[in-house]
């Protein structure tokens, strides 16, 4: 099993999308990996049923930084109830490489603090946000 | 023409040292394995895990209890390893090394019972901004429990300690300093016998962190004058689960219990006992026998080696490495750059990559195990204004090539990341 470095990523992690801050969240959250000291912060804004905007704000490795862009690409306009369907399936699918087992909770960083904040705007119940965190 | 005034014994090569390291042979992703890890925990020679093996095999049974053969062979078999640590540190006396679990199971010990009875509300702790957090928490759970004060001897730029403000320090009096003899992170050796001099010139009690010079220096517990002395068996050749404390006896024989339970009894009412006679005051329970066994073992394998060897082949890879690494562009070194005030521990950076990514490349492209983190010491992180630092760490058994190969994928990485 070998992790590369795509391209992609390095694209992502060189030049991540919707970066920053929103002037007026309808939430933000912030986490960070206790072993490795990576950190990612997010704003979400959800106006009717969709959400309409994100932005967050990181530091870490090419893996948690560049998972969090995608991740932020995939929520970016979409629906909550397709917001809270994501899950590490589809951060896997994005980073298109394998991870190994240690990296894991690099790779889903940006995921925990995404369901954190539905779950804390109350789009979410925290049961089923449990099921995103890999308990680190 | 040459003389033969004195037979020498021989040093063994690194290539036949690495022999009696199995685990040295196996691949991983496919390449043969780099350990450059060993600050985190050594590997174990063959003489270790089969002195392990043959007391599971041949003498296993409880000790000081049974008065039937294999419980008297497993008695004498943990006594005998406790003997060898006390002459591989210079104790005076084989009863001042207690069995712990590990270094950091050391230092609570002493932040207990030491410190329970002995510190009180305004007394001062002195530490450094450089400590293992298993050199830092403890004092702090102390002095939150007793209203202490901790103060801390920061660094240099080139990451020395600042030995005058520890001097500043002293004149206000602290009941104890505790200071690491390496750091596991910039590779300082710090000048403990000096501090610990001027600490009791000042009144104050030492402890001293050897979780890192123990396994890599000449240690020598009388002529460094330290009260306390701490150390883990896993980092130096031996097994998990088995660490010391070294303790002036005086000291030892004030200090109250730490944990209660038998073995470190002398008698025992409903309600109240008195106290086994040291070591075993401070050993209740069944203790860890095998791997005291195994630590026996590692002594005596790093003293056949000379640890005068030990240090000098550290020092010589440290230089290699230091050299080769400051050729690689975009590379910083944390800590002093000379080997001469450096174990072999080397922390840094390179360009923009994460230490983390660098250790998923080093690993699989290259079979290079290296640390990736805050190496369990935050505070130096922050004033070193990181989060993490990638670290390589040497032992007896790394070879300059495999520095070689390091520095191959950290060239790697650069391409990979484009800098
Ligand atoms: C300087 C220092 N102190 C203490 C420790 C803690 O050792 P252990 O985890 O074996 O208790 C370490 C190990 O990483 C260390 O490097």
């Amino acid at each position: 099993m070998s992790m590369d470095y795509r391209e992609y990523i390095l694209d992502h992690y060189r030049d991540p999308r919707n970066y920053g801050r929103l002037e007026n969240p309808t939430v933000h959250v912030e986490d960070s990996n206790p072993l490795c000291g990576d950190q990612v912060s997010m704003d979400l804004l959800v106006e009717g049923d969709h959400v309409t905007a994100v932005r967050f704000q990181g530091r870490g490795c090419a893996i948690s930084q560049a998972a969090t862009s995608m991740l932020t690409e995939m929520v970016q306009g979409k629906s909550v109830q397709e917001v809270v369907r994501l899950g590490k399936d589809d951060i896997l699918e994005a980073l298109g490489i394998p991870i190994s087992p240690a990296r894991m909770k690099c790779a889903f960083l940006g995921l925990r603090v995404l369901h954190k904040s539905l779950v804390l705007a109350g789009l979410e119940r925290p049961e089923h946000a449990d099921e995103h965190d890999d308990g680190l | 023409m040459q003389d033969v005034v004195e037979v020498r014994r021989e040093p063994r090569s690194v290539e036949e040292i690495r022999g009696d390291f199995p685990i040295l042979s196996r691949q991983v992703h496919g390449k043969p394995l780099v350990y450059l890890d060993s600050a985190a925990s050594s590997q174990k020679p063959l003489a270790v895990i089969e002195a392990m093996n043959a007391y599971y095999r041949s003498s296993h049974a409880n000790v000081h209890r049974g008065v039937y053969e294999i419980s008297e062979e497993a008695t004498e078999a943990l006594e005998r390893a406790r003997t060898k640590v006390a002459r591989f540190i210079n104790a005076r006396q084989s009863k001042q090394v207690i069995f712990t679990r590990n270094t950091t199971e050391s230092i609570n010990l002493v932040a207990y019972s030491w410190g329970w009875a002995n510190v009180k509300a305004g007394d001062l702790i002195v530490l450094t901004t450089m400590e293992h957090h298993s050199n830092l928490v403890p004092w702090q759970l102390l002095a939150q429990r007793s209203g202490a004060r901790l103060e801390f001897v920061p660094l240099t730029p080139e990451g020395l300690l600042q030995l005058d403000v520890y001097a500043r320090l002293l004149e206000q009096g602290p009941k104890l300093v505790a200071f690491t003899q390496m750091s596991n992170v910039l590779g300082t050796i710090n000048p403990v016998k000096e501090m610990i001099a001027q600490a009791h010139a000042a009144g104050a009690v030492a402890l001293v962190d050897a979780a890192q010079s123990a396994p890599h220096l000449p240690l020598d517990v009388q002529e460094l004058d330290a009260d306390f002395v701490c150390f883990s068996g896993h980092k130096m050749l031996g097994p998990t689960g088995i660490g010391v404390l070294y303790g002036k006896r005086e000291l030892l024989e004030a200090m109250p219990p730490f944990l209660g339970g038998g073995d470190m009894i002398r008698s025992v009412s409903l309600c109240s006992s008195t106290w086994n006679d040291l070591p075993w005051k401070f050993e209740a329970g069944t203790p860890a026998i095998a791997e005291a066994v195994g630590l026996g073992a590692a002594v005596d394998y790093l003293s056949t080696l000379g640890m005068d060897w030990v240090r000098q082949h550290e020092r010589s890879i440290t230089a290699y490495a230091l050299e080769r690494l400051q050729s690689v562009p975009q590379l910083q070194i944390y800590g002093p750059l000379t080997d001469e005030l450096r174990g072999g521990v080397v922390s840094f950076s390179l360009a923009d990559i994460h230490p983390h990514d660098l250790a998923s490349i080093l690993d699989q492209e290259f079979g290079v195990a290296i640390r990736a983190g805050h190496h369990c010491a935050q505070p130096l992180m922050e004033q070193l204004g990181l989060v993490a630092t990638a670290r390589a760490s040497f032992y007896v058994y790394t070879l300059p090539e495999e520095i070689d190969v390091l520095v191959q994928g950290l060239r790697r990485a650069l391409e990979i990341f484009q800098v």
